[in-house]
């Protein structure tokens, strides 16, 4: 330390030099930090290994036409092979349910909970990095990461199943074909509802996140609440209360994909979605800047 | 603190009773919510069970015994009186079909009064199928029975305001019965029939019904009583359950009556002649005309007339009474154009009229939510203004449906309506012309019809013949005809029409025609089943000969995609219709016109659903206004934040000021804690475990929130947060680090957090203390416990923050090094730096700081310089050979005074006399020395405090 004299250059409200609450913590600074861990790694390489795995699974397809019953829906499995929209529209839907869950309840969840078992949450806390941009911060990257997994998911999938099974319109048993221009609009649209279902994982996984300091307990807890939506939407006794599940309207994108598209669970599905995220959100910005951080 | 009523357990009881509270309130609130979900529906009405007995027939002299429940909203009452409706079932229900529809109508303020229709049920009697004289005569005289009722308003006496609501059977009865009394003011038949011999015996190129072709399927379903066949809307059926796709729009309510308890099978509380096993409770002309039509396929006049004689068809000009026609496109019983021929034959009249089509009927059931909603509101209406008296004039708009696809939610159909401003009829306003070729094709007639195509079942609902798993033609008795693939969608609303050419060896034929929608994979869609009847006569023998002949197909609302192709099916024979039991080979041509397609270009009507667009853009809306009057709000916060700097500590890198943490359950971990660290100072912050040294750093940086008192860093107030905190560089509760990281990595990683420049962080100065070598570039995961302690004291370091805290610094860290962080340390608080080392160790706080602060219990107990809270005491410890013969000697000294405690040693208070002098006086008088400790205070005071119980405060 010998020869290094004290900085006497202050900054406003007696700050460090350089410092500025607006600068910590960048954008970048966090992504690349959470780019470097390997469960981020490890999920969105999955994303992409999924795709290919399913492809591998349909080479062994034995031929057997027998139709096992299911509805009008499950012919979106019989089409998969039809082509390349086909097969992303069937990798979607097998992995809508439990897989994409999963992921977006690892990305959020994981985010503050691993900060705070690993000890680092208080030093970035006395940096100070302020505590809602903290948070912000955190959650803008953990749903950069949940929608590139999703993205990645999509793009490999139609990338796989087109140079597999041809570029060819997109069908399903509910509407007419569709032309691949349009077959991939309505891709996008299925994507993009998707996405914001998937919100309310976001949102229950990170206010998991901020109260507790097992990260495994913030990802696993919203999955289970998640399943445990799911399992009280297959109750038809429980009626309109079940309108109120985060789960009830997750299969709505179905309906984007007959012709004319049916929006109106779309909708009703979004306004559930981006109402509960905002409350699991709310609670956690208004959780995390109050609470004593002793962890 | 151990008595229960102290402060802290106090606040803990309270604040477990706010949990319990709250936890309370959220309970009740959830109970409640299910409660009302779960509530009963409210009465708001009284019932009232009786038999009632009329007095009909041709001469009016014949008593029967009707079983009626009247339904009066509360409130109503002579001084009050309500306006009625009549709510008539469908065939083979019974009054308990159209309860729920009842309990509606007695929501909206109405008097309702429901029947069992004589020959059904509990009421006596046979059935004549709505015979003026007979149903149509129970209904005047309960007309007579409601204007006797003091609570019915009426328009003159014995005239009640009354409506007359009900489907299929129940819908002919509300037209029959306007046409037969004027005192009906207004009528909603739904899913009903013009002409009942047209029902029964329909031929598509408009031929008599003497001529039709015999719908077998349906009547038996009617005549034998083996379904619920027409328990109707409003009416239509009664039934609540899945299993019963003939659900009226408006319907639902009570079950229908089982399988066994129709027609043929009732009570026979009617006359003697219901005892005749072939004809049930039928009347005897109805059964008669019956058999005779089912065994020959052919009506006879006497028959045809007899079914007249039930139908609207020949009375319409005298409907005075404002009717509501509601028809189901997914009908093959009652199809749309017996509503149609209803409402042209009313309208002549000039009598008010109203039409909507929706996706059910006797095969859709009560359709999509949205159109039975639909149904309802259009019912309403009609009836509060044309019967109640409230409201606006209904339009004369028409409103229709079609079948959007399925929902993905629940897999049931979903239907759009549409709104045009004029009834269309049949016929569509506009029309599109699609030539459908192919060449002559032989077709045979199977003998008595078996194997028979399959167009439709009835009850198999509208999702049958949408799945195109129930429709299918038999090889060699149909004939084909295609169009090309149209080259836009076409929406076909009405019916079409088409020619067709045909020869027969014995110069007659009975066909189907049938209307497909095939889409480009090849399946092929008949359009809820319909199909047109046919019977040709006059015939050539070659087709070449043949005359064309226009058909005119069901009535249709569907649409037909670009790309899709029109099929034309000519069948010989369909399981629904009886056809010629002699086997015959046809032959089947196009005719030369091209198939036609009325179409009507209807507006979207804009469902409830299209509310929650309204919801959700209201929702994103109000979230975005919230977020930004949070954001607003945060920063006019932050700018009235105190940034003043406090004048008494504008140059003191730390000032603790009465500081006081108390946490939520109760618990005190400090309760007075008073210090300040100048610059160039290391201050030692000493005390046991849990003594609260940790909360105090915790506190410090800003990781938790003190209960009372102030912390300030160079003048400026400290509280989570503060921008002062870069000032300093902390190491609190070990090290915390990336694990998947490198040393290096993470203190890149931190530093890069913080958003200063790079140039500021001194990462050689700060690697060079950590020393970690090489190893710097490992994973933190690897590290051993030292080595991260030595990095995280280098990540407080970076920056070189003007104050310096450290928490146990030298915890793990091997002797060497602990001499080297000493050194370190003080060399780090020249040039006006200061630090901060909180510790539990004695000697290190002695070794390394120039003040110490000691805390025991969250309390400060001693502070001030190290010199001065170490430096030498009087006191001294001596160990000699033998203690008494020295305390002798210690004694004569003067000033000198031996202390009590002392184990095995003396200590001795020297009190200004050298010890040197001490010593050589205890020597002199011949006693050993073995050593002489000088005593120091800060260990004293430590002891004192401390060592009296070594259990650390946190352990209270």
């Amino acid at each position: 330390m010998a020869g290094s004299s004290v900085d006497t250059r202050v900054g406003p409200a007696g700050a460090a030099p350089g410092y500025r609450p607006s600068a910590t913590m960048p954008f970048v600074a966090e992504f690349r930090r959470q780019a470097s861990r390997r469960r981020t790694q490890l999920a969105l390489g999955f994303m992409v290994l999924l795709p290919i795995i399913i492809l591998i699974a349909f080479q062994f397809d034995s031929g057997d036409d027998d139709r096992n019953g299911g509805g009008e829906f499950a012919s979106l499995a019989d089409l998969a092979t039809s082509g390349g929209l086909n097969f992303t529209l069937f990798s979607l839907l097998v992995s809508a349910s439990f897989l994409l869950v999963v992921v977006v309840a690892l990305f959020c969840g994981d985010t503050v909970a691993s900060e705070a078992s690993w000890g680092s949450l208080r030093y970035l806390l006395a940096v100070p990095v302020p505590r809602a941009r903290l948070l912000t911060v955190k959650l803008v990257v953990a749903l950069a990461y949940s929608l590139l997994a999703l993205l990645l998911l999509a793009g490999t999938a139609l990338l796989a199943g087109t140079l597999r099974y041809g570029w060819s319109p997109l069908r399903s048993q509910v509407a007419a074909e569709l032309a691949p221009g349009q077959g991939l609009l309505r891709l996008l649209a299925v994507l993009g509802y998707l996405a914001v279902v998937l919100l309310v994982v976001a949102g229950l996984a990170f206010l998991l996140s901020v109260t507790t300091d097992a990260a495994l307990g913030a990802v696993g807890g919203a999955v289970l609440l998640w399943i445990l939506s799911s399992i009280l939407d297959q109750i038809t006794a429980l009626g309109a209360l079940r309108d109120f599940l985060p789960t009830h309207y997750s299969s709505a994108w179905l309906g984007l994909l007959s012709t004319p598209m049916q929006t109106d669970d779309v909708v009703r599905g979004t306004i559930s979605a981006v109402g509960y995220a905002t409350l699991f959100w709310g609670l956690a910005f208004w959780r995390f800047t109050r609470k004593d951080v002793t962890s | 603190m151990r008595s229960p009523l102290s402060g802290a357990a106090v606040r803990r009881v309270l604040s477990n009773r706010r949990r319990v509270v709250a936890a309370s309130v959220v309970v009740v609130l959830l109970a409640a919510l299910l409660v009302w979900l779960a509530r009963p529906e409210g009465a708001g009405f009284r019932t009232e069970s009786a038999p009632v007995t009329v007095r009909s027939g041709p001469a009016g002299d014949e008593p029967v015994t009707l079983d009626t429940t009247f339904y009066l909203p509360d409130g109503a009452s002579a001084g009050a009186k309500v306006p009625a409706v009549l709510l008539a079932h469908g065939f083979g229900g019974t009054k308990d079909s159209v309860r729920s529809d009842a309990e509606d109508l007695v929501a909206r303020g109405y008097a309702v009064l429901t029947w069992t229709a004589r020959g059904f049920g509990r009421s006596g009697g046979q059935i004549h199928l709505d015979n003026p004289d007979y149903e149509i005569r129970d209904g005047q005289r309960l007309l007579d029975w409601l204007a006797a009722r003091p609570e019915i308003r009426t328009d003159s006496a014995g005239d009640p305001r009354v409506g007359v609501v009900g489907g299929s059977y129940g819908g002919g009865l509300a037209l029959l019965l306007a046409a037969q009394d004027p005192r009906v003011d207004a009528i909603v038949p739904m899913i009903t029939w013009n002409d009942l011999s047209r029902a029964f015996l329909p031929e598509s190129t408009g031929k008599p019904a003497t001529e039709g072709v015999f719908k077998k399927g349906w009547a038996g379903i009617f005549f034998g009583g083996g379904g619920n066949a027409g328990s109707g809307p409003a009416g239509l059926s009664g039934s609540t359950g899945a299993a019963q796709p003939e659900q009226a729009p408006t319907a639902a309510g009570a079950p229908s009556p089982q399988p066994g308890a129709g027609p043929g099978s009732g009570p026979g509380r009617g006359p003697a002649g219901a005892a005749d096993p072939s004809c049930g409770r039928f009347a005897a002309d109805v059964c008669a005309a019956y058999l005779r039509i089912a065994t020959t396929g052919r009506a006879d006049q006497a028959a045809v007339d007899l079914l007249r004689r039930s139908s609207p068809a020949g009375a319409l000009d005298r409907i005075k009474s404002p009717t509501l026609l509601v028809q189901g496109e997914a009908d093959t019983l009652f199809p749309l154009t017996e509503a149609d021929a209803n409402a042209r034959g009313i309208a002549a009249n000039g009598t008010p009229v109203r039409v909507a089509w929706f996706t059910g009927g006797h095969d859709g059931g009560e359709g999509p939510k949205t159109d039975s909603d639909r149904v309802k509101f259009l019912t309403a209406q009609w009836l509060d203004h044309y019967v109640k008296g409230e409201g606006a004039a209904p339009g004369d708009d028409f409103t229709f449906s079609r079948i959007a696809g399925f929902d993905a939610l629940d897999r049931g159909l979903v239907a759009t309506g549409y709104r045009t401003t004029d009834y269309p009829g049949v016929a569509g306003t506009g029309r599109r012309e699609v030539t459908v070729s192919g060449p002559a094709q032989p077709v045979a007639n199977p003998p008595n019809g078996n194997p028979a195509a399959i167009s439709s079942v009835p009850f198999a609902g509208a999702l049958g013949s949408l799945l195109d798993g129930v429709a299918g033609d038999i090889p060699g008795q149909h004939a084909r005809f295609e169009s090309a693939p149209l080259d836009r969608a076409v929406d076909v609303v009405g019916a079409p029409t088409v020619q067709v050419r045909a020869a027969s060896p014995t110069g007659e034929a009975v066909l189907f025609v049938k209307l497909y929608d095939v889409d480009p994979n090849g399946a092929a869609t008949l359009p809820d089943g319909l199909v047109a009847p046919v019977r040709l006569t006059g015939l050539p023998r070659t087709v070449e000969a043949a005359t064309p002949v226009t058909v005119t197909l069901p009535a249709i609302v569907r649409r037909v995609e670009a790309g899709h192709r029109l099929r034309l099916v000519v069948a010989t024979s369909d399981q629904a219709y009886t056809t010629p039991a002699e086997p015959t080979v046809y032959t089947v041509a196009a005719g030369d016109a091209p198939l036609v397609l009325p179409t009507v270009t209807g507006e979207p009507i804009p469902t409830g659903a299209a509310v929650w667009r309204w919801v959700l853009a209201g929702l994103l809306a109000a979230i975005a206004v919230g977020l930004v009057v949070v954001v607003l709000l945060a920063r006019r916060r932050h700018r009235r934040q105190d940034s003043s700097i406090h004048p008494e500590y504008a140059g003191v890198p730390l000032a603790v000021r009465d500081l006081r943490k108390e946490y939520a359950d109760g618990f005190v971990a400090v309760s007075h804690v008073d210090f300040e660290v100048h610059p160039g100072q290391v201050v030692g912050l000493l005390g046991p475990n849990g003594a609260g040294k940790t909360t105090t750093l915790r506190v410090l940086m800003g990781l938790t929130q003190p209960t009372a008192g102030e912390i300030y860093v160079f003048g400026h107030r400290l509280v989570p947060g503060s921008p002062v905190l870069s000032r300093i560089g902390a190491l609190v509760e070990g090290p915390g680090f990336l694990p998947h990281l490198s040393g290096l990595e993470n203190l890149k990683a931190y530093w890069r957090a913080t958003g200063r420049p790079e140039g500021d962080a001194h990462f050689e100065q700060a690697l060079e203390i950590a020393g970690l070598g090489d190893s710097v570039h490992r994973k933190t995961r690897k590290y051993s416990h030292g080595m991260r302690q030595r990095l995280a004291i280098a990540q407080a370091m970076l920056g070189l923050p003007e104050l310096l805290v450290l928490d146990e610094p030298t915890d793990g860290l091997d002797p060497p090094q602990i001499a080297e962080m000493r050194r370190v340390l003080q060399r780090y608080a020249t040039d006006g730096r200061a630090v901060l080392v909180s510790s539990h160790l004695l000697a290190e706080v002695e070794q390394t700081c120039t003040h110490a602060v000691v805390v025991n219990k969250g309390r400060i107990v001693a502070s001030g310089p190290v010199a001065e809270i170490v430096g030498e005491s009087p006191s001294v410890l001596f160990d000699v050979t033998d203690p008494e013969a020295a305390r002798a000697v210690l004694d004569r000294l003067d000033g000198v005074r031996v202390l009590p405690d002392g184990d095995g040693g003396l200590v001795v208070d020297t009190n200004g006399t050298a010890r040197s002098e001490v010593v050589a006086e205890l020597v002199r008088a011949g006693i050993g020395v073995d050593r002489v400790v000088p005593r120091r205070r800060l260990e004293d005071a430590f002891l004192a405090l401390v060592g009296e119980n070594s259990r650390g405060s946190g352990d209270r």
